[in-house]
């Protein structure tokens, strides 16, 4: 079935399908209408699941948490200042290694105050030790979202799926709806009334290094699950015979592709390596790019943007350019200017495209 | 992956016995002990038995002194270690 969906309703179209038991969130632009559609679900009757109204984005994440300890599917979502309240939930979601998926409509945070789309709500989520996959269209929003359900169960590590602020989740574009039967909850453990065992308590000695330590190599060991069901960790366009190549995420990389067509027309041979996941990082494909790489970045760091820090960690030299910060989003023509530069040399290390 | 280091059981001094950082240790004048089980109620470390009367078990006891206090027959002295 096709349906015409903002990326806000596809997510909620694909939790629908997935049936949480129990959905917890606090509104936030630009993610409420998320948990606006999906509340007229649960009214309606269409979507049995249980719906918490919280105080704040902190609870909406302590009740999945709690809820996911006794074995219920969950889901929340959240924005910017939501996501910056609700931190601290999200290390000991992660840390206790409990199937949680959580919707994130990237958003700057202030000041200045600011509700347009950027990424730096979206990377600070780097080190919690969840997946987080980045969404470029409605459509993926919903695919991204569905799959996270059984990603996440597979693994027994929280998935994010990121959509931008506005551009996407305010934004309608035709979305194939996939109907599946969801497979029952899978997870490491459940804790049920009767059990005599408390989770988390103090601990002391190796017992943090160990668990931190399992987290980053199953993290890492997600990727090749991540590449053989749920659609791989990047998207290459037109890179099988580049000498050039443009690392993004999101829903610019459509416009960067719009660019790189425009070089491409003129015998450029340049191509896009879009990040559909940026944890794990896909660090073996981008190792294997072109010699000369561009990394577009909406997120910064006081080094270079945020993805330009980590394409070098993987050792590989790259460009960088930093735009679409609090929504000051660069057009076709800017985003081509900027690649014609990079191409002819004329790009300097590190650019904002203000 | 390893889920021991998230989960922990109740048991005798979960966190491992004291050693030898303890520097005052809670006494119980037997003579004055009426049994009533205050200390019992009040110790944090859940390391007092009371049958007739209190017995502490110095291998977890931290030496707190919350059962001094709330004793009401000031049947408990903290003596200094050695």
């Amino acid at each position: 079935m096709k349906k015409l969906l903002t990326s806000n309703e596809a997510v909620a179209e694909a939790v629908r399908i997935a049936k949480p038991d129990v959905i917890a969130a606090y509104p936030i632009t630009p993610q409420s209408p998320i948990v606006e559609k999906l509340s007229e679900m649960v009214e309606s009757g269409k979507l049995d699941s249980k719906f918490v109204r919280v105080e704040s984005e902190h609870s909406a994440m302590g009740v999945v948490i709690g809820a996911a300890t006794a074995g219920a599917r969950v889901f929340t979502a959240t924005s910017s200042h939501g996501l910056a309240y609700m931190y601290e939930m999200c290390w000991w979601a992660a840390g206790s290694r409990l199937p949680v998926v959580m919707a994130l409509a990237a958003r700057s945070i202030g000041a200045p105050w600011n509700i347009h789309g950027d990424h730096l709500d979206l990377m600070s989520m780097r080190d919690l030790g969840w997946i987080i996959s980045v969404a470029e269209n409605a459509q993926e929003a919903f695919d991204m979202t569905l799959n996270a359900f059984l990603l996440s169960e597979d693994v027994s590590i929280p998935v994010a799926v990121a959509i931008d602020g506005f551009t996407m989740s305010h934004t309608a574009e035709v979305v194939k709806l996939r109907q599946i039967d969801i497979p029952p909850r899978k997870q490491a453990y459940r804790i049920l009334p009767g059990m005599e065992v408390a989770l988390n308590a103090v601990t002391f000695g190796e017992a943090r290094m160990l668990a931190r330590y399992d987290l980053a190599r199953d993290l890492e060991n997600s990727a090749d699950l991540i590449e053989k069901k749920y659609g791989g960790l990047v998207e290459e366009y037109r890179l099988e015979d580049a000498d050039y190549a443009v690392v993004v995420t999101g829903g610019l990389s459509g416009d960067v592709k719009d660019a790189v067509d425009m070089l491409r027309d003129e015998g450029v041979k340049i191509g896009v390596m879009r990040l559909r996941f940026i944890r794990p990082f896909p660090k073996k494909a981008v190792r294997n790019l072109p010699p000369q790489v561009l990394v577009v970045d909406r997120a910064n760091t006081d080094l270079r943007g945020v993805l330009s820090v980590e394409v070098a960690a993987c050792g590989v030299d790259n460009k960088n350019v930093v735009a679409g910060i609090g929504g000051r989003y660069p057009t076709v023509d800017e985003l081509y200017s900027c690649l014609r530069r990079f191409v002819d040399g004329r790009l300097s290390d590190v650019e904002w495209l203000i | 992956m390893r889920l021991e280091p998230l989960f922990s059981r109740a048991t005798a001094g979960s966190a491992g016995e004291t050693g030898s950082w303890r520097n005052f240790k809670p006494v119980v004048d037997l003579k004055k002990c009426s049994g009533c089980k205050e200390c019992f109620y009040y110790c944090p470390e859940g390391v007092i038995e009371v049958r007739d009367v209190a017995r502490i078990d110095y291998r977890f006891c931290k030496g707190c002194g919350v059962c001094q206090m709330v004793c009401r027959q000031k049947a408990i002295t903290m003596v200094q270690e050695e």
